[in-house]
């Protein structure tokens, strides 16, 4: 549907030359053509380049110059013909490849132990000489996955309402891998349409085995089910993992309270409320509520009826507490059930998964992958992401200025960028650089070792 | 030093486990005929385990059950052997199960898993002489440090059910890519990267640490073998070692035997006939939903591809069913690929196999997904709902149930094979093609005899 009226504009343009300059505006949407103007003047090579290159760029003689020689990339192209296996020699050849390919969707896999691109020449006897050896912990959170818990939209949709499930997430996760794990050197990004993606870059995070990739993925995983099963959430045991504890009194108890219980309106039809009642166990408990709210369907507050609602289950579930009702935890589930991450776990879980490059545009939607500030979650807007369209008009209204240095600089893009460059890539240059030189330093004295004795 | 150290070793035997951890071969003479016997005995202990597991029993059982088996097996009419046998034996399973992955795959998890069981049932002080032995990099917690995470580490052990630690408990701090299955399950408190494991928790950091050794071991083992042993032993050991790993695992399923192809219009009636309950859902699934998602996508692609379906009539099939949601264009672009690829025609041509049990009990379906063992993953009534819709009930499904309750989800599966086929299953269900094969074989053979009937009937009558 897009695409027509794309090419319909196009038309248009083309037979009144003359109005070409007074018809600024690009039409919504996304286009092959387009592409090329992105990758030609606003995408990132060069960053990409250097995150990718991990400090290995240098001249420094610990740096390994085949890193960036094996990280695979993989390129979808119009058509969907599916490019696996990309691998570079350095920053020239991937600009040059991705300008030229002008791919759809960038992918970027694991880092091999030989050349991707060279895999076939090496024989394999069994112990798999083309095997993945670094890889970012990476984390693809979508929002479909929460479709029974929100009511505003379902599939690819996302709103204002539903959107602050990913924002409880990209907090929960985002404390979790700095507080808990220790790492440091963490991107989120926005995935385009309707989810995010997490990078753990930390050298320790990219040398994880599958099984411990794994274990981190379990470690977060609290939602287990789906429509044919029942127990979805279950919180036994007489207190809280500090973990899970810390997530619910920090983020999960206030967002559900104070945005999804209104914005979502979750006891306000019989059907909702069911949906909640069907989670508690005591069943005096499930039929005092059943029959209040039942009777009293036209509320006589001024107060909101979910909030009310949820109040007097909250007063009951913890009375009941006290008679000794085992050791499930009413409230928390949920509050869990309702807000807690969703992850995919096969994506964490090994080494050679591909996940969606940063920068890329999303071709649905047209809008770029950006960046998002885990500190200032809670203030991304989905919806004004910027969009190739929206770039590119960008671009053509500054376009005689020549002050400002990059392209990006001139439209919304260049905010994301600086943000992607101070506050990720330099301080993780920086970080790999320290790497390389004290592991060589080791690795001399070792070696000095060995000589002296 | 050498005398130092077997004078050591002699005091120490009293104190010390005689639970080896299989560091270097050892430099004794072994007669062949003990080759084998050994390695069978042992073999017989990790089959068990490995049943163990896939019944799901839980670590309490399991430690009994290994204690059993070894008991059972792994005894010497010489005390002052026993030990050499054990040793003996790894190595020699060590030769047979490292020579390809499938076999190694198998063979580490089972051997950590005894060692695991049999390190708790080690004393305390033989434990901590074996933890010696690692290379562990890890530090007992200092009173300060303890008391300044004391109250985190309550809170963890209340969480799981473990007793609080007292003022005097040791715990280590380890990084905690050293006990992913404590940081999986929860059963940790962690800060910073670094693990606070309690000393009853200390097996894990144990286990994993020889798993990983064996691991590498068993790697360096196979480039031995396929360099020089295999071509020096062909006439001694190698058909020994080549003979003792085949009877153990089983038929994997990934090559269909000729005369169980199927044809796409059998399909929907040998759902009803011969389907176990996990494939007959997902297969309901799909010609409901026309979809799947991935994990679904797997385990009934490659269970159709183990029952006989060639590849040409898998790709019509999901297409018919796939198409009428995405449309054929995009089946062709985006699915019929990784069907191709799960039979061996694309990609680096792996033939896989087809899910066992074991696999698909232990697998994790999310949201929108329908794959798994039903037994485990549907609730109670979503489960009686199933198996009333397969024609069981009454007496039967609450044997199902019971198991199903026990956690013995195979065996749940089997009895439900039994309603189905009025008939029983003495050796289990192990795989989802054995539970068709099986079928399939009690039903023609019922054909067979309802022929000689009429054949008899036809020839009385005559």
């Amino acid at each position: 549907m897009t695409r027509e009226e794309v090419e319909g504009g196009r038309d248009e343009m083309e037979i009144d030359g003359c109005e070409q300059r007074e018809a600024n505006a690009i039409p919504e949407g996304f286009d092959a053509n387009y592409l090329k103007i992105y990758y030609g003047k606003l995408f990132p090579h060069a960053d990409i380049y250097k995150w990718m290159s991990y400090g290995n760029d240098g001249k420094h003689p610990g740096c390994d110059q085949s890193y960036f020689g094996r990280r695979e990339f993989s390129f979808t192209l119009e058509n969907d013909i599916y490019l696996r296996f990309q691998s570079f020699y350095g920053a020239y050849e991937l600009e040059n490849s991705i300008r030229e390919n002008c791919p759809v969707k960038i992918d970027i896999g694991p880092v091999y132990s030989v050349d991707p691109a060279k895999r076939r020449a090496y024989a394999q006897t069994g112990d798999n000489v083309f095997t993945p050896v670094e890889r970012e912990l990476i984390f693809d959170i979508d929002i479909t996955d929460y479709d029974d818990v929100r009511y505003c939209c379902s599939g690819a949709d996302v709103c204002f309402a539903c959107w602050p499930l990913m924002t409880i997430a990209i907090k929960v996760i985002d404390t979790s891998l700095r507080d808990d794990f220790g790492f440091n050197h963490i991107l989120w990004v926005y995935s385009g349409r309707r989810g995010v993606h997490c990078w753990v870059c930390d050298g320790k995070a990219r040398r994880l085995t599958n099984e411990q990739r794994g274990a981190i993925a379990d470690y977060f995983r609290v939602y287990k089910g789906n429509e044919n099963s029942h127990k979805k959430v279950s919180l036994t045991g007489h207190a809280l993992h500090p973990f899970l504890a810390r997530s619910y009194t920090e983020v999960l108890r206030n967002f559900f309270e104070l945005k999804l219980l209104p914005s979502q309106n979750l006891f306000s039809t019989e059907e909702r409320y069911e949906k909640i009642l069907d989670m508690i166990h005591d069943e005096s408990v499930k039929s005092e509520l059943r029959g209040k709210w039942q009777e009293n369907r036209r509320s006589t507050s001024k107060e909101d009826i979910n909030v009310i609602r949820w109040e007097q289950l909250k007063i009951l579930l913890q009375s009941g507490k006290q008679k000794g009702q085992g050791l499930r935890r009413g409230i928390e589930e949920i509050v869990f059930s309702y807000t807690y991450p969703r992850l995919d776990m096969e994506v964490s879980k090994h080494m050679n998964h591909l996940l969606k490059a940063p920068f890329c545009v999303h071709p649905k939607t047209g809008h770029v992958c950006v960046p998002i500030d885990p500190k200032k979650c809670e203030e991304f807007d989905p919806t004004t992401v910027p969009t190739l369209s929206k770039l590119l008009q960008e671009l053509n209204m500054e376009g005689a200025k020549s002050e400002v240095e990059n392209d990006w600089d001139k439209t919304s893009l260049g905010k994301s960028i600086r943000f992607f460059r101070t506050s990720f890539l330099q301080p993780l240059l920086k970080s790999c650089k320290e790497e390389i030189e004290s592991s060589y330093k080791t690795k001399l004295q070792h070696s000095k070792n060995s000589i002296n004795w | 030093m050498e005398s130092a150290r077997s004078h050591r070793k002699s005091i120490a035997n009293d104190v010390v486990s005689t639970l080896p951890l299989y560091r270097s071969a050892p430099a004794l003479e072994v007669r062949l005929e003990d080759f084998t016997l050994f390695a069978m005995d042992r073999l017989r202990v990790l089959k068990g385990i490995s049943d163990g597991l896939s019944r799901g029993k839980k670590t309490e059982e399991m430690e009994q059950l290994a204690k059993d088996l070894w008991r059972a097996n792994m005894r010497h009419p010489q005390a002052s052997e026993v030990v050499n046998k054990d040793i003996i034996s790894h190595f020699v399973l060590r030769l047979v199960y490292c020579r390809t992955e499938d076999l190694r795959k198998w063979f580490l998890p089972m051997e950590t898993a005894l060692f695991r069981y049999r390190f708790r049932h080690e004393t305390a002080e033989a434990q901590r002489s074996l933890m010696a032995e690692f290379d562990l990099s890890y530090k007992a917690v200092s009173n300060s440090e303890f008391e300044s995470v004391k109250d985190k580490l309550c809170q963890v052990a209340r969480s799981i059910g473990m007793s609080l630690p007292t003022a005097d408990a040791i715990f280590y701090k380890v990084p905690f890519e050293e006990v992913p299955e404590l940081v999986a399950g929860r059963r940790v408190f962690i800060h910073k990267g670094h693990a606070y494991v309690a000393s009853t928790q200390v097996v894990s950091l144990v286990a994993t640490q020889f798993r990983s050794h064996l691991s590498k071991a068993l790697i360096l083992t196979n480039r031995k073998w396929t360099s020089t042993i295999r071509e020096q032993e062909k006439d001694r050991l190698a058909p020994i070692v080549e003979a003792l790993c085949t009877s153990y695992l089983g038929p994997d399923y990934s090559q269909p035997k000729g005369f169980s192809e199927i044809s796409l219009k059998d399909i929907d009636d040998l759902v009803k006939s011969s389907f176990p309950l996990c494939m007959r859902h997902l297969f309901e699934k799909l010609r409901e939903d026309h979809h799947l998602k991935h994990g679904g996508r797997m385990q009934l692609g490659l269970f159709l591809k183990g029952v006989g379906l060639k590849l040409d009539d898998a790709i019509a099939f999901w297409k018919a069913e796939f198409s009428q949601k995405v449309g054929a264009e995009r089946f062709d672009k985006e699915y019929a690929y990784s069907i191709r690829h799960n039979y061996g025609r694309e990609g680096k041509r792996t033939d896989y196999s087809p899910y066992s049990c074991q696999k698909i009990i232990s697998s994790t379906p999310g949201a929108g997904d329908h794959h798994g063992c039903p037994y485990r993953h549907f609730s109670e009534e979503n489960l009686r709902a199933a198996l009333n819709k397969m024609g069981v009930d009454g007496r039967a499904v609450e044997n199902v149930m019971d198991k199903v309750q026990n956690r013995h989800y195979q065996l749940a599966c089997t009895l439900t094979f039994e309603a189905v086929h009025n008939s029983s299953c003495d050796s289990g269900i192990n795989h989802p093609n054995q539970y068709f094969s099986d079928s399939q074989k009690i039903l023609q053979s019922k054909n067979h005899s309802d022929a000689k009937i009429n054949k008899l009937g036809a020839r009385e009558n005559s």
